[in-house]
C-alpha cells in the first residue's frame, strides 16, 4: 500500500505501517550512525539525557557527503542498520518512533519493535544522490566533531521507504524473497 | 628507462577519485540496464529504475552516486624501466586521494587508527598494490570501496577435499548472508588459490575487471556462469527485497596454490562497482 506520512511520527502512524508498504515521509528527522549512537549510549550509561527528544522522532542511519555550495546536503543514502543493533532496543524504549536504513536487523530489535509498537523502514542502498532530492535543508544539532557522523537535523519532503519490520512482527527481508527463492 | 614527476601521478590519482564517484563506467551501465529487463518482481524493477536515476543525477548534477564515497583502493601496475622523480612516490598518490576528495566534495570515511577511530578528515590513507611490470609504463586503477559490502566479504580456508563443490558452497554462503546489507544487485569477486593474502587479493582485483569479460580459463569462465545463475536463483533481489537480480556478475581469478589447502576469497561489491583505470 502507498502511505504519505508526516514526521516526527505518532507511535498510531507508526503501528499503522506493514511490511511492504511503500511510504513517502514529510517533516523533521534526525540522522545519526555508528559514532553518534556510541555516544548517545555512553550519555544514557551516565544516566544523562541525549541531545534529542527522543520521543516520536525517526532517526536516518546515514552519513552524507559534503554539500556543494548552495545545496542543503550531498550524497544521502541510507548505511547499513545492523551495525546500530546493539544501541538501538534502548531507543526505541524510550520512545523513538521509526528508523530508516537498510539491511537486516537482530532479533532484539524486532523484539523491541514489536514491544514499542515502532517500524523500521529501508531506504534504497546506493540512490543517494536520488534521495537527496528529497531533502530540503540540513543542520547539524549535536556531536559536530564527529564530520559526518554528527547529528543532523534534516527537513524532507516525499522521502521515499518501504517498511521493512513492523509492530506486527512482520519482516520484508524474509517474506519478500520467498517468492523468488528457487534453489 | 622514462623519468616520471610523481606530480603527475597525484594529479591523475585526483582526477580519479572524483571521475570514479560520480560516473560508473559503462560496462556496468550496460548490466544495470539488462537487469531492469529481466527483473521479475515488480518492485525489485522499481528499484532498480530508481538506481538508474540515480545515476542520471549523480552526473548531471555532480553528486556522488552514493554517501559512502568509499576507502581508496589504489592499484599501481608500473613498467620496471620507469624511474619516479620528485618526491616519494607513496606520498603522492596518498596526495591525490586527499585532493581527490577535499576538491570532489566526496565523504571522508576513513578513521586513523581502527580502535581509537579518529576520522583522518581527507580520507587517507589510501590501500594501495603494488605490482611491478615489463616496459615503462605506469597503469593506474582507482576503486573506491564501500564497506556495506566490504563488510560481507568473507575469506574461507577450505581443504582440497572439499573440491569445486566447496567453493560454490562458500560463494553463495557469503552472498546469503549479505543478502540486503550488501545493496543488491551486487558484483561477486572471488579468488580462488594461492595463500590467505593472494587469494583476498584476487577477489578485489576480479572487482576490476569489466563486466562480461569472462577467465579464459575453460572451467572458471564456467564457474562464473553456473555461479550467476544460481546467486540470482536465492530470490534475494534489488535491495534485497525479492527478485530475480541479485548479482550482476560473478569475476573469479585463480592462482597455484600448497598441496594442503584450497583457499577461496569472496569480495562482494554493491551496484556502485566503481573503478577508473588510465595508462600514464
Amino acid at each position: 500500500m502507498e502511505r504519505y506520512i508526516s514526521a516526527p511520527i505518532t507511535k498510531e502512524d507508526a503501528s499503522s505501517l506493514r511490511a511492504g508498504d511503500y511510504v513517502y515521509i514529510t517533516g523533521t528527522i534526525y540522522t545519526a550512525r555508528d559514532a553518534a549512537h556510541k555516544r548517545m549510549e555512553e550519555t544514557l550509561e551516565k544516566n544523562e539525557s541525549i541531545p534529542i527528544d527522543i520521543k516520536n522522532q525517526v532517526i536516518y542511519y546515514m552519513g552524507p557527503s559534503p554539500a556543494r555550495d548552495g545545496r542543503p546536503i550531498g550524497s544521502a543514502g541510507p548505511t547499513t542498520a545492523s551495525r546500530m543493533d546493539k544501541y538501538t532496543p534502548k531507543l526505541l524504549d524510550l520512545g523513538l518512533s521509526a528508523m530508516i536504513g537498510k539491511g537486516k536487523r537482530s532479533e532484539e530489535v524486532l523484539n523491541a519493535i514489536v514491544r514499542n509498537k515502532s517500524v523500521y523502514m529501508a531506504a534504497v542502498g546506493g540512490a543517494g544522490a536520488l534521495l537527496s532530492k528529497c531533502i530540503l535543508s540540513s543542520e547539524v544539532v549535536a556531536y559536530e566533531d564527529l564530520g559526518t557522523e554528527a547529528i543532523r537535523k534534516l527537513e524532507v519532503k516525499d522521502f521515499p521507504v518501504i517498511v521493512v519490520a513492523d509492530c506486527e512482527g512482520n519482516y520484508l527481508y524474509e517474506s519478500a524473497i520467498k517468492e523468488y527463492k528457487k534453489i | 628507462m622514462r623519468t616520471i614527476n610523481v606530480d603527475k601521478i597525484t594529479k591523475n590519482i585526483k582526477e580519479m577519485c572524483i571521475e570514479a564517484n560520480h560516473y560508473l563506467s559503462k560496462d556496468m551501465k550496460c548490466a544495470m540496464d539488462q537487469a531492469i529487463s529481466s527483473e521479475e518482481s515488480p518492485l525489485g524493477k522499481q528499484i532498480l529504475n530508481q538506481l538508474k536515476e540515480n545515476l542520471r543525477i549523480a552526473e548531471e548534477d555532480m553528486i556522488p552516486i552514493c554517501q559512502d564515497t568509499g576507502m581508496a583502493v589504489v592499484f599501481l601496475d608500473i613498467g620496471q624501466d620507469v624511474h619516479f622523480e620528485g618526491g616519494d612516490l607513496e606520498d603522492s598518490i596518498h596526495e591525490g586521494v586527499r585532493q581527490g576528495y577535499q576538491e570532489g566534495f566526496l565523504r571522508k570515511s576513513v578513521v586513523g587508527d581502527p580502535i581509537i577511530r579518529e576520522n583522518t578528515k581527507d580520507n587517507t590513507p589510501a590501500v594501495i598494490h603494488y605490482r611491478i611490470v615489463p616496459g615503462d609504463g605506469v597503469r593506474i586503477t582507482v576503486a573506491p570501496k564501500g564497506f556495506g559490502s566490504e563488510n560481507m566479504s568473507r575469506v574461507f580456508m577450505l581443504k582440497p577435499a572439499e573440491g569445486i563443490e566447496g567453493v560454490k558452497d562458500a560463494i553463495l554462503t557469503a552472498v546469503k548472508d549479505a543478502g540486503p546489507n550488501a545493496c543488491p544487485p551486487m558484483v561477486v569477486g572471488v579468488g580462488i588459490g594461492g595463500t590467505f593474502e593472494k587469494c583476498a587479493l584476487m577477489a578485489k582485483e576480479a572487482l576490476t575487471r569489466e563486466i562480461g569479460v569472462h577467465s579464459p580459463i575453460a572451467w572458471v569462465h564456467d564457474l562464473e556462469e553456473e555461479m550467476l545463475r544460481k546467486i540470482n536463483l536465492l530470490g534475494i533481489g534489488p535491495g534485497g527485497l525479492g527478485g530475480t537480480e541479485t548479482a550482476l556478475a560473478v569475476n573469479v581469478n585463480t592462482y597455484p596454490t600448497h598441496i594442503a589447502g584450497l583457499p577461496v576469497a569472496i569480495n562482494i561489491c554493491c551496484h556502485v562497482n566503481r573503478h577508473v583505470v588510465r595508462e600514464v
